[in-house]
């Protein structure tokens, strides 16, 4: 039932997916259904770029489609959803640094990926990053830095928050032009994500969501 | 063109090695083989070892150096080590860079004010990067005129109005050009310089990208560039845009390099 509309987001067909989209509605199709399918199609996106047969502007493209698909339907889901706990990663730019397209591209896909993001800016303090932890409770935090000198930042951002006591709490995933393992392991991360691919897809594995 | 060689970089995995071995050898090769391929500034960077940037950077310089006769671009936002580093270099060096972020902006400009370097102005700020000309010129008066102010001369400023990647903002390509051409009218004299190879991030096929896009900012007046100058094609890409924009006397550099067989598309 679902499947013409998977088909024309995974081929990257605009108006046909939101096409698609209503007339799944009109006919009475479940809502979340539908956001199901959504998430299948990204899915199927993110295999394609990581296999090198998308790229970049495709993720955007996808994003951008299930943007307009899920602001459609949000209003028409019932509210049952937040009986369950919600998913929620806090995302910021690390202080010294104010590189905010990677961050910017994670935080999107990640939102339409339905999570519920958190993003601080950039040049982002330690103490910011802890008590922006303390507020929003997330599962997952995501530091992006693209200049070497962020990892330092990086690194005294996991000692403030583990001296809050919150290291337990969270998952930290780090990004950025120039990570490596070896800059995870500085700066006591507990994983990387070298695309923005990479990053939901680690937030998925930790906190789940299709 | 003014072309700064960038190949001597930290970040790159061989050039990292070749510094942590000390191999001189293979440093002072590439410097000689991107000054025989045009390059007139070499861009040396140590910003990889945070800990011993100041001692590579300085040994950077002076391997450099010893292999050419030309000045260095010194690729750090670390007083200390362009200070370190400027105790040893020969010639008038390109500082790269400063920008309209406080600090940054506050321990650089003591190293650029006392001398007649040449200093490379980076159109970001605090508020963070720029994303319409609009942006990008708002800083870079700002910038410029605060460098003016403290008595650095207009044709020794290279504004970097920083290229951001179209794949993620189709408008990033336009807006970047627009700012080139802004900035050289309002600043008769002044420089514009780039590093262009983010442009073309997350796509495919990037040189032919980042050759075209560098035709595009020649039109627009860009006369400086941080590049590969090993990337033939690049090289006489960039020949062949000045040449088109009227910017090579009767196409004499241009006729002269294919003569030379170095017009290679």
């Amino acid at each position: 039932m679902t499947d013409k509309l998977i088909h024309a987001l995974v081929e990257m067909q605009e108006t046909e997916a939101l096409q698609q989209a209503k007339q799944l509605l009109d006919s009475g199709t479940d809502p979340m259904d539908i956001l199901d399918a959504c998430s299948k199609a990204m899915e199927k996106v993110g295999q394609r770029f990581e296999k090198g047969e998308y790229f970049l502007p495709h993720l955007m493209m996808a994003g951008e489609m299930l943007k307009q698909i899920s602001d459609i339907i949000k209003p028409l889901i019932k509210e049952e959803k937040s009986t369950t706990e919600k998913r929620r990663v806090l995302i910021g730019t690390v202080k010294g640094d104010i590189h905010d397209i990677g961050k910017n591209i994670v935080t999107f896909l990640l939102e339409v990926n339905g999570f519920e993001v958190r993003d601080i800016g950039i040049d982002q303090p330690p103490e910011k990053f802890v008590e922006s932890i303390q507020e929003f409770q997330p599962q997952v935090v995501g530091m992006s830095g693209l200049l070497s000198l962020a990892f330092d930042s990086m690194k005294e951002t996991v000692e403030a928050i583990e001296k809050a006591g919150l290291r337990e709490k969270v998952k930290i995933m780090i990004g950025g032009g120039q990570v490596t393992e070896q800059v995870k392991d500085y700066t006591g991360a507990d994983a990387l994500g070298p695309n923005a691919i990479a990053g939901v897809n680690l937030a998925k594995q930790w906190i789940g969501g299709k | 063109m003014l072309i700064v060689g960038e190949l001597i970089n930290s970040t790159r995995k061989a050039i990292a090695a070749a510094i942590e071995a000390g191999d001189r050898a293979s440093i002072q090769q590439i410097a000689k083989d991107q000054a025989n391929a045009g390059a007139r500034y070499i861009d040396v960077n140590a910003g990889s070892f945070q800990d011993r940037e100041i001692e590579y950077l300085t040994w950077l310089v002076q391997t450099v150096q010893e292999a050419v006769e030309l000045p260095c671009c010194l690729d750090s936002p670390n007083p200390a080590a362009l200070e370190a580093a400027l105790k040893v270099h020969k010639g008038i060096p390109m500082i790269n860079s400063i920008s309209l972020e406080k600090e940054r902006c506050e321990k650089l400009l003591p190293v650029v004010t006392a001398n007649d370097f040449k200093v490379v102005a980076l159109c970001m700020s605090d508020e963070g990067m720029p994303r319409t000309a609009d942006d990008r010129i708002r800083i870079a008066e700002e910038l410029v005129n605060f460098l003016l102010d403290h008595k650095i001369k207009l044709e020794n400023i290279y504004v970097d109005p920083l290229v951001q990647p179209v794949a993620t903002d189709q408008t990033f390509g336009r807006e970047f050009l627009k700012s080139v051409e802004q900035i050289m009218s309002r600043f008769s004299g002044i420089h514009t310089i780039c590093g262009l190879s983010n442009v073309s991030y997350g796509l495919p096929q990037r040189k032919f990208l980042n050759r075209t896009f560098m035709a595009m900012a020649i039109a627009k007046g860009l006369d400086a560039a941080i590049l590969d100058p090993l990337d033939k094609q690049m090289m006489a890409n960039v020949l062949a845009a000045e040449a088109l924009v009227g910017r090579d006397n009767f196409c004499m550099n241009f006729i002269n390099a294919h003569k030379a067989g170095k017009i290679v598309c």
